[in-house]
């Protein structure tokens, strides 16, 4: 299972050494695909408001609107001039300056893998390049073009949320240093989609730059993957399977923070707080953020996938040979479960090259820990424990080995003295950060609690990748009747499909997932596996134990939304009520102590287990005047419920700690 | 050339006339005045052909004159020279004689290739490696009576068992033979190919139409598994003109004529078909119809399918032909469709009833260089919107050899338009400088009559490079498609590159030549010419390596958009790709055709279904 990564090179290393300004009035002369032939921005405009497929779209929407063809080419022209970049290298150089200075105060490192930086030039000279970064905070974007202009490799065009318009100046700086914006919501707006995808394509078709975006479309305030969105892939995809260009690399590049700058401003805002609009002043205000180390930075970039092998045999490319290819199509069935498969794969690449820190480790163990005070030296045992295990489930794990143990593990609580507070090396039980007050009443003191907790579990969530298979494993089992083979990936299958909003499963590949967690499990000697049976090993309960207890917050969190549905629902129950409801009715149950983890209080499991619900057809929409209702289908929760719930889940806990 | 050709009594002798001297302009060596195409009946009867002549282009024993591993006639070849310097041997050609330097160097530049490294063929064919015909005595004895000339002959039976693919002509180089006809037939009109195949029906015999042999589909190739007798129908002896129609431009000619006969006699008469497909010195009229060829020059004359009025093919359920010669029909699908690209599996096509025109009075060639292919290609379609039926047989060729420096053009990215303008002489000046007007549209600048001329030479010894190529470690070959204008630059690129690539990962050493060329342009589209060589030293089976690449090429062609053959037909190289060509209904139509024309499956060469 042990993949073979690159080594890392810190680039603040020279910054810290010699002149920034030099750095940033470098000489700049990136390699760039072979086919182009440069062009201006204007020029660029002109190609988009000119090529067939807006020209078809325009005298479409004319004709239904009853519009002049040219008032809507106006507008059209008017979409373009508010989305479009216009990238200089003297806002590129300022920037540089800037940002250089910035890292070197907030981050100790910011280390790139430097063969991925050479299979990334090399593919730009090749073919079109979509880069595709995780994304986890408002960093990421600044940051790969502040990589890609050290390592003189060609700047990105970048796919920016129009939110980021709200900030006047910075949002044309963005735009300067070469982001465009395109708004969050343009569902029917046919003229803006063939704009924006026309616009895309022919930057991407031309080879003008490398085209950015998020597969996860926003950031991730949980550090989980999130579900690819699949827009954007589909127009970088599209010139390949039409035809117009031999083949497309895709390069997933996986950013990993040690401590994420928006830490516990995501748990606020997943806790309900919301958050705050992204304004300048806003930005401004980060700057206490300034003065706060943030440990270092890991910069993966992966193997190019090529687009062309990825679609070989999966797309019939001649399906696109009866109609011409500048009028718009939905993607047919297969393009469509293609591009979706490709996605989740690009994130799984995206997931395997992210690099985990000893505290992503810790605040697992950590968030598992509800009873005792755990002392350092306990803690610290635990957290080699799981290194071992982490390092034989293929982990890219970051693990000073030349540094004794106990201090790897201090320093990283310091580094998190944030969210951990150690009194005479006892760490107490649970997380609890600085922003408890003993003083507060109960319900603030949960959420302050829950802050804490969030923070906490977005670091575990980073892990959750490496564990996820096994983990939906070892709790198949136990919610499972028997230990049969057949009943066990029933449950396992059962708990996939429940989940699969939550995490990234590839659809329809259920038996590889169960194939993957055996082959680890047994492989690491916790269960054996007979043509019928599944069975746990003595040595194995470990494992096992840790294992379901990741899941168990999620186990739980649907399960007591189910049991909201059931008994507490009113008829009334709209999509926009649904997560105060749900919250007020957790609340309750977490201070009567019927519910034991705070962090089902993250919005983001509860949308997740709301979608997978209306998935499964277990809750309905019906869609109203002004507000869409949901309908529950109450004998279907409740068998839910019962599912996810089958034997108490604690039990095991008691087994490992006595 | 023209001149020394005495002035006719009448215009129509004059016009012959002229018409000779550009076909010899293509052919033929401009100091040699005389008619050399037939260049058979030159050697053979050491006189000039004579304007009656009922000489026989192509003799039964094709071996005499024709390489039996190779391209063309026994004495023309490329070769290098004691010097190094590469030659053109023999008379035939404008070429012959010619020393051309420069192409040493692209050779070796291009290939990778070296003087050194010689991979010679197999000198003389080797009687004991085919296998001894499987004989229908009582087929043989039938036959006899009829008084139809036949041959058992291993030459003659191994010359009649390929066409021209690069796997064919290699494996012969090799001396390896495969399946060969037990028999060859020569047929010497309608009737006879009637007896034969009644024959053949009654005793169970396989036949398999024979016209040009310059096939690059393995259509030609014996089914293997065939274990009937397999006679080859050689329609050589089949070549002449029935009668000429003038008052409906129509002429009657037997199927077996190759098309510089055709063209020559319908000269000697004023007329001419305008059919001239690359293969016409040996390529027959049967041949055409069987495979739907197109020449070069069909943006005014047509394709074969255009030309053809009547056809006449025997089958195994008898003849089969229109009651009339009506210029078009409402009469149900037109049945000649069935014929048209029936590659030999439904029958003998005999004899046809073509259109003929009056033989230009004026003629031009030019040739313009436009800085890029995607800048000449944007030209051919732009001069096909503006003024249809300009100019025939414009050929686009990036990287072409014979052009190297340009001023101002990047060399390895110009490209040539090479031009045939002809008509009345007002119209082709008036035409002419409207096309060099819009190509200037297109950054093209004339680059002269000689180069256009020059194109036009190549295209008639282009085939026998590939032989020197072959003596040298180098094979290639051509393929065509045919796709819309809107892919035609997306399915270059494509297919370009994917050759490259599908080269690389089998271990091709050297980096192949892959290029391509538009050769036909029609309203909705145009038919690309695909060139694809390499070196292959250090590969153990580089026939396989080739046939894989060429096998990724067509699926890329397919899925960019292109057809499975825009004239080279499908054969049994192409077989696999018909049916997603075709729908399976399409497959199903063309099956229950064959089914009842041919149900003992006589026409057995086991092509296209
Ligand atoms: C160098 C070169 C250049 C070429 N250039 C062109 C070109 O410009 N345009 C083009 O269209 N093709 C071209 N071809 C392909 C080839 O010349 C054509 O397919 C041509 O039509 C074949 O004619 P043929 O007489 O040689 O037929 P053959 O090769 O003898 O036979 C071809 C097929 O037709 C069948 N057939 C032959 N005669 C008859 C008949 N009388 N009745 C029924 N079936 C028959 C055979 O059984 C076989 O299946 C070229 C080939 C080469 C090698």
């Amino acid at each position: 299972m042990l993949k073979k990564r690159d080594d890392f090179e810190d680039i603040l290393e020279e910054r810290r050494n010699c002149s920034d300004l030099r750095y940033a009035l470098k000489c700049y002369t990136p390699v760039v695909y072979k086919g182009l032939t440069p062009c201006k921005a204007g020029v660029l405009k002109n190609m988009v408001l000119q090529s067939d497929q807006l020209h078809y779209v325009i005298n479409q929407v004319s004709k239904e609107t009853g519009k002049a063809p040219e008032d809507v080419q106006e507008e059209a022209s008017a979409i373009l001039e508010e989305m479009a970049h216009r990238m200089q290298l003297s806002t590129v150089r300022f920037f540089a300056f800037t940002l250089c200075k910035v890292f070197k105060t907030l981050f100790r490192s910011i280390c790139v893998n430097e063969e991925g930086i050479q299979r990334l030039q090399q593919a730009i000279q090749e073919h079109p390049v979509v880069l595709l970064p995780s994304h986890r905070s408002y960093m990421d974007f600044l940051l790969m073009s502040y990589i890609l202009f050290t390592y003189d490799l060609a700047l990105p065009v970048i796919a920016a949320g129009m939110d980021f318009m709200g900030m006047k100046i910075v949002g044309e700086m963005l735009r300067m240093s070469g982001a465009f914006f395109i708004r969050r919501s343009f569902g029917g707006d046919k003229l803006y989609w063939a704009v924006f995808s026309e616009y895309v394509k022919t930057i991407l078709k031309n080879g003008l730059a490398p085209v950015e975006f998020f597969l996860e479309g926003t950031r991730s305030r949980t550090a989980k993957s999130l579900t690819p969105k699949l827009g954007l892939l589909n127009i970088v995809m599209d010139p390949f399977l039409k035809g117009e260009v031999f083949d497309i690399n895709v390069v997933p590049v996986s950013i990993s923070y040690e401590r994420i700058l928006e830490e516990t401003l995501y748990a606020r805002e997943l806790l309900g707080v919301p958050k705050p609009k992204e304004s300048t002043s806003g930005l401004f205000k980060a700057r206490r953020v300034l003065s706060e180390d943030y440990g270092s930075i890991h910069v993966y970039f992966g193997q190019p996938v090529s687009v062309r092998s990825l679609a070989e045999g999966r797309v019939n490319r001649c399906q696109f040979n009866l109609t011409p290819r500048h009028i718009p199509k939905r993607p047919s069935d297969d393009v469509h479960s293609f591009v979706n498969a490709a996605a989740y794969r690009l994130v799984r690449a995206q997931e395997e090259n992210m690099v985990l820190k000893p505290w992503v480790l810790l605040a697992s163990l950590l968030l598992q820990n509800h009873h005792q005070d755990l002392d350092q030296d306990r803690l610290t045992e635990e957290a080699l424990w799981l290194r071992d295990v982490c390092r034989q489930y293929g982990a890219f794990l970051h693990w000073p080995d030349h540094v004794p143990p106990s201090e790897v593990v201090s320093s990283s609580l310091d580094l998190h003295r944030g969210l951990v507070r150690i009194s005479e090396g006892r760490v107490p039980a649970g997380p609890s950060g600085p922003g408890v007050h003993p003083g507060a009443g109960p319900e603030e003191q949960l959420l302050n609690q829950a802050v804490v907790v969030l923070s906490c579990a977005s670091y575990r969530n980073q892990a959750l990748h490496v564990f996820l298979r096994p983990a939906l494993l070892a709790s198949a089992m136990h919610i499972a009747t028997s230990s049969n083979k057949q009943e066990v990936f029933n449950s396992f299958s059962f708990l996939r499909n429940m989940f699969s909003n939550e995490f990234i499963l590839c659809p329809g590949a259920t038996m590889q997932d169960f194939e993957e967690a055996c082959f680890l499990l047994v492989k690491t000697g916790v269960l054996q596996i007979t043509e019928q049976e599944v069975l746990s090993t003595h040595r194995g309960h470990r494992t096992l134990a840790f294992l379901t207890r990741m899941m168990d917050p999620f186990l739980q969190g649907y399960q007591v939304i189910c049991m909201f549905l059931c008994e507490e629902a009113s008829e009334a129950l709209t999509e926009k009520t649904f997560i105060p409801a749900v919250r007020g009715f957790m609340v309750k149950q977490l201070l009567s102590g019927r519910l034991r983890y705070t962090e089902v209080l993250s919005s983001d499991l509860q949308k997740n287990a709301l979608a997978a619900l209306l998935r499964l057809g277990a809750v309905l929409k019906t869609k109203g005047a002004d507000q869409t209702t949901l309908k529950v289908n109450r004998v279907m929760v409740n068998s839910l419920e019962d599912t996810l719930g089958k034997k108490p889940l604690q039990h095991l806990w008691f087994e490992f700690s006595s | 050339m023209a001149s020394n050709s005495s002035g006719g009594s009448s215009d129509r002798q004059r016009i012959a006339q002229q018409r000779l001297s550009i076909i010899a302009g293509h052919l033929q060596r401009p100091e040699d005045g005389e008619w050399a195409i037939g260049a058979e009946e030159c050697k053979a009867q050491g006189s000039k052909p004579n304007v009656s002549s009922k000489g026989r282009t192509v003799p039964r024993r094709r071996q005499e004159i024709m390489k039996w591993n190779g391209w063309g006639y026994v004495d023309s070849k490329f070769q290098f020279n004691k010097k190094g310097q590469a030659e053109f041997t023999g008379k035939r050609y404008r070429l012959s004689g010619m020393v051309m330097p420069a192409l040493k160097e692209w050779f070796e530049s291009t290939f990778g290739a070296s003087l050194q490294h010689k991979t010679p063929a197999s000198a003389i064919p080797n009687s004991s490696a085919v296998q001894p015909p499987i004989l229908n005595e009582a087929f043989v004895e039938d036959l006899k009576s009829t008084g139809i000339p036949f041959s058992q002959d291993a030459e003659d039976r191994v010359f009649r068992a390929h066409g021209h693919c690069l796997h064919e002509i290699f494996a012969l180089r090799e001396g390896k033979v495969g399946r060969v006809p037990d028999m060859v037939v020569w047929p010497s009109n309608h009737n006879d190919v009637v007896k034969i195949v009644e024959l053949a029906c009654k005793h169970n015999v396989c036949l398999i139409p024979y016209g040009g042999g310059t096939s690059v589909s393995s259509a030609l190739e014996c089914p293997p598994e065939e274990t009937r007798t397999i006679v080859s129908v050689d329609t050589s002896q089949m070549n002449r003109i029935l009668w000429i129609d003038e008052k409906n431009l129509t002429a009657h000619v037997e199927a077996g004529i190759v098309g510089q006969e055709l063209e020559r006699l319908l000269n000697e008469s004023g007329y001419c078909t305008g059919h001239e497909p690359d293969s016409m010195e040996f390529s027959s009229l049967g041949g055409w119809v069987a495979t739907r060829a197109s020449g070069m020059k069909k943006n005014i004359y047509g394709n074969i399918e255009d030309l053809v009025v009547h056809i006449r093919m025997v089958t195994p359920q008898g003849v089969i032909e229109k009651s009339c010669q009506g210029p078009r029909m409402s009469t149900g699908p037109d049945i000649h469709h069935f014929i048209l690209g029936s590659e030999g599996t439904l029958g003998v096509v005999t004899e046809v009833t073509m259109k003929i025109r009056p033989m230009p009075e004026y003629q031009k060639y030019g040739s313009v260089v436009f800085p890029n292919f995607e800048q000449g290609v944007a030209c051919l379609r732009e001069v096909l919107t503006l003024i249809t039926n300009v100019f025939a047989g414009h050929a686009l060729k990036p990287q072409k050899f014979y052009i190297t420096k340009f001023k101002g053009f990047d060399p390895n990215r110009l490209c040539v338009a090479t031009l045939l303008f002809e008509g009345d002489r007002e119209r082709v000046l008036q035409h002419e400088k409207q096309v060099y007007d819009i190509a200037a549209k297109f950054g093209g600048l004339a680059a002269g009559e000689d180069n256009g001329q020059r194109g036009y030479m190549l295209t008639f010894v282009i085939a026998y490079l590939r032989d020197l190529g072959m003596d040298y470690y180098v094979i290639g070959e051509s393929f065509e498609t045919s796709v819309p204008w809107d892919r035609v630059l997306d399915i270059c690129r494509n297919v370009k590159e994917r050759i490259i690539r599908e080269c690389k990962e089998r271990g091709v050493q050297f980096p192949p030549l892959s290029t391509c060329r538009v050769t036909q342009t029609y309203d909705a589209g145009a038919c690309v010419y695909f060139y694809f060589a390499f070196n292959y030293r250090g590969l153990s089976d580089p026939v396989h390596v080739y046939e894989q690449v060429e096998h990724a090429a067509r699926d890329e062609i397919l899925a960019n958009g292109g057809s499975l053959s825009h004239h080279h037909g499908v054969g049994k190289l192409r077989k696999e790709w018909m049916r997603e060509t075709v729908s399976r209904v399409g497959m199903g139509m063309l099956k229950s055709v064959k089914d009842y024309v041919d149900p003992g499956n006589i026409f057995g060469n086991r092509n296209l279904l």
